[in-house]
């Protein structure tokens, strides 16, 4: 398995360096680039701008050069919007913040999704099941931007209970909001694959078997019926865990955290190259890694999958 | 004029020399009883830049700037120049040499002394196309000796116009007589550096551990993207007038939750979303406020070659301008206090006498018949339809601005437009290219003077999109820039705008807030809503 794993990570070097050149030539081709404005620049400041940062250069050249930055240096660049900060500050400032809340998320809307899919596929159709589908399908169809300014106007203007954003070092008032809104969706897709694995599962011969033997339900849900539950949810959580960890937008534009997503946005429509670029390359790497681990942990839940 | 302004702002600064303390703490009345907490919370709408003078260049970040740095002059709270680290100045007969004269207590916020040096260091570094200053425009435009050369890199960075004769006294010589300078100099590029700091830190300088600054502020918190906190600066030369000890601008992208903060009391102030002011004037009429703002929103034509040929014709353009309904847009679309536009230039300029505009003084029904007329004289009409396409960047105020345009048009004239919207960036470059054929634009005021807004209909401005050439127009633009007294001369180029129409001005800003009616001394009177922290305080509720 190890061989396998490292066989993987080297594979996964030209894939990052594919999504590199891409996102690069893409990036450029968008009409406009980080210094088109409003007021446009006369032509000799634009000409120094664009030598400071580079821009002078040939694509390829600028391409070549950034790639050696990367390996040579692990640098990505100053930003070319916030003129205070690099590529790596911004990285390192947003990165803590939008895996603190997007682990959170993560957990929250797993297990509590898992509880919920198990709960309604033991007590098939009876009221709890409904229940559970109807909590599900609910918080799947609600989208975390309607989420977002419903919850800062219950939890904040109406009880006064919460602050309505911001970070303050992740302190748990300031992360109640914005994990209910990130996770609430996910859950219910967890829970609605939950329940149908579940009652798959149960349904199957192998369990017949557990309960013909005499075992108690309580054994046969948790030794036997969960594991192979679980294979479906594992693989619909590799990119959840990506998506969470970075499609974050919403929760920090509604609640001011100052994650990545927002910056991964705005240097979109802003062009900030550098900064776009960097946060391509983190996203592509994590969702390399999650795969990584998500086909590993298949080969732990289910003994007939086994790598060469 | 031109001269009489200058006399008028040298009254004003000796009236502050003379009585300056009395002036510095006037803006409290004896009656008001101050609150405890000052601390003073804002709604920032976007992280800003950066908060280096030289660089920054967007709002939010000049607010910061502001607070943190002072300049030779501030402007007070109704826009008016007041003396900042500069006590006065005097000028040479030409108008080429300004001569501004340092108070000897200004202090940097590490104790050391702020120095005409600091200034010759600053403004030459905003020029050095090694920083590459994005602002480099604003010393070109400032017209200082030998920028133009140095920015391109024709001169060395030393040349420019500007010399500290001695600890006290700095002073700048022009390439050209500018009626405006002083007020050019309350713009946050012509703010002291620290030199010593900026060896030392390089591009760290502005990290709260390093920055060091003269201002009545200093830099004590920032979050990227969640909030960034302000203190008193203790070395500050007025420190003892200043009365608010903190200010606090929380980074809210969302103006709706930002207004739900409001009201849960976690701001002191924020904007109102579009539609919603009519509503919460209703329900908190002491808060819910709107002034007039130095900006104006319009629709280009393309008078280029590439542009469509019925646009070359002014009754076309003209039948479009009148058929607008603005009354309907300001009161219904927008609904929070904006005027309407008739005039390329806010009538809130200083100085701006807005011509008797025929359009503005007829009916809507009159103008609607003239439209009517124009444009079948112009050969349209049921058998040939007027059809063009308009285009605006994408969002929900421009699109409802652009529908409710259309519709007028479509129900006075049979016009038949598409609408086009595009994103931000791909906008600016297809109407920097002439991509278009009618397209929306908004310009804000640098500073308080009509130039900033006329010289875009200069042939040669690089911000004239729809390149609208008018010789006449041009030369009149010209003879201001020496010009005593340029209000003639503007209010002859907007008679010109009024005859050729060659963009349609549909309304002007509205500065359209809710604040919290324990602040104190708002400057609503500054059109440029240039505010300054230490103006304000916070009274007890």
């Amino acid at each position: 398995m190890l061989g396998y794993a490292i066989r993987r990570v080297l594979g996964a070097i030209p894939t990052i360096l594919v999504l590199i050149i891409a996102s690069f030539f893409l990036m450029h081709l968008a009409p406009g680039g980080p210094f088109t404005s409003e007021r446009p620049l006369p032509p000799e400041v634009l000409a120094n701008i664009e030598a400071r940062y580079g821009l002078d250069q040939p694509l390829w050249k600028q391409l070549w050069d950034y790639l050696c930055n990367i390996v040579l240096r692990f640098d990505f660049g100053p930003s070319f919007v916030f003129k205070d900060r690099d590529v790596s500050d911004i990285i390192s400032q947003g990165l803590p913040i939008t895996l603190t809340y997007g682990l959170l998320s993560f957990f929250v809307a797993t297990l509590i999704g898992v509880a919920l899919g198990v709960a309604a596929a033991i007590r098939h159709n009876t009221w709890l099941d409904y229940l559970a589908v109807s909590l599900g399908v609910f918080a799947q169809a609600l989208p975390n931007f309607i989420m977002g300014p419903i919850l800062i106007l219950i939890f904040t203007l109406w009880l006064g209970w919460l602050p309505g954003g911001g970070w303050n070092g992740g302190h748990w008032p300031y992360l109640i909001m914005p994990v209910i809104a990130l996770s609430t969706s996910y859950m219910g897709s967890i829970s609605r694959i939950t329940r149908s694995a579940m009652l798959e599962v149960l349904n199957s011969n192998f369990i017949r078997t557990a309960r013909a033997k005499g075992l108690s339900e309580a054994k046969i849900i948790w030794r036997h019926a969960l594991k192979p539950t679980l294979l479906p949810v594992i693989s619909y959580l590799g990119p959840v865990f990506v998506y969470v960890v970075t499609g974050s937008v919403f929760v920090d534009i509604y609640f001011s955290t100052g994650g990545l997503g927002k910056y991964f946005v705005s240097a979109a429509l802003t062009r900030d190259y550098s900064v776009l670029l960097g946060i391509t390359i983190l996203y592509g790497v994590l969702t390399v890694v999650v795969n990584l681990l998500t086909d590993l942990a298949y080969a732990w839940l289910d003994p007939k999958i086994r790598f060469q | 004029m031109k001269s009489f302004r200058l006399l008028c702002l040298l009254a004003v600064v000796c009236n502050f020399l003379n009585f300056g303390v009395a002036a510095a703490n006037g803006h409290i009345p004896a009656d008001v009883k101050l609150a405890d907490d000052q601390t003073f919370t804002y709604r920032m709408l976007d992280e800003f830049t950066s908060v280096d003078p030289q660089i920054v260049e967007d709002v939010s970040g000049s607010e910061v700037v502001r607070d943190l740095f002072e300049g030779l002059m501030n402007q007070a709270a109704d826009g008016q120049l007041v003396p900042g680290v500069a006590t006065g100045y005097e000028v040479n007969d030409d108008n080429t040499v300004y001569t501004f004269m340092l108070r000897d207590n200004a202090k940097w916020s590490n104790g050391d002394q702020v120095t005409a040096h600091d200034f010759v260091f600053a403004w030459q570094r905003a020029a050095d196309p090694e920083l590459a200053s994005p602002y480099q425009w604003f010393v070109e435009l400032m017209s200082i000796e030998n920028a133009a050369a140095i920015i391109k890199g024709e001169q060395p960075v030393d040349t420019l116009g500007v010399k500290a004769l001695d600890d006290q006294t700095f002073e700048v010589t022009l390439s050209a007589p500018l009626p405006y300078f002083p007020q050019m100099t309350t713009h946050s590029t012509t703010f002291p550096a620290p030199q010593k700091v900026i060896e030392q830190h390089g591009d760290e300088w502005t990290k709260t551990e390093n920055i060091v600054s003269n201002g009545a502020y200093v830099l004590t918190e920032h979050l990227p993207n969640e909030r960034s906190v302000r203190e008193r600066n203790p070395m500050y030369w007025d420190n003892a007038n200043t009365t608010l000890d903190k200010t606090v601008a929380l980074v809210i992208n969302d103006e709706n939750v930002a207004l739900t903060r409001y009201l849960a009391g976690e701001l002191d102030r924020t904007e109102v979303p579009a539609g919603q002011f009519p509503r919460l004037k209703k329900e908190y009429p002491q808060e819910a406020i709107s002034f007039p703002r130095l900006c104006n929103y319009y629709y280009t034509f393309n008078l280029s070659d590439s542009g469509p040929a019925a646009f070359k014709d002014v009754r076309v353009r003209k039948a479009l301008a009148l058929s607008i309904d603005r009354k309907i847009l300001t009161e219904k679309v927008l609904a929070g206090g904006q005027p309407e536009a008739y005039t390329f230039t806010p009538a809130a300029v200083a100085g701006f006498a807005p011509p008797a505009v025929e359009m503005a003084g007829m009916s809507q029904a009159d103008r609607d018949a003239k439209a009517k007329q124009l444009l079948e004289e112009a050969g349209f009409g049921p058998d040939k339809p007027l059809s063009f396409e308009m285009m605006y960047n994408t969002s929900e105020a421009h699109k409802k601005i652009a529908v409710a345009m259309s519709q007028m048009w479509k129900q006075k004239l049979g016009a038949e437009i598409t609408l086009a919207n595009m994103e931000w960036k791909v906008f600016l470059e297809t109407r920097g290219s002439q991509g278009f054929e009618l397209a929306r634009g908004a310009w804000c005021g640098d500073y308080n003077e009509a130039s900033t807004f006329l010289d875009l209909l200069d042939s040669e401005s690089g911000y004239n999109d729809g390149k609208y050439n008018n010789a006449e127009l041009d030369a009149l633009l010209d003879e201001a820039k020496s010009s005593s007294d340029t209000s003639v001369l503007y209010t002859k180029v907007e008679e010109i705008f009024a005859d050729e129409m060659p963009m349609i001005p549909v309304y002007h800003y509205a500065g359209v807030y809710m604040m919290d009616s324990d602040v104190g001394n708002w400057p609503v009177d500054n059109v440029q809503q240039n505010w300054y922290s230490k103006d304000l305080y916070k009274i007890a509720e």
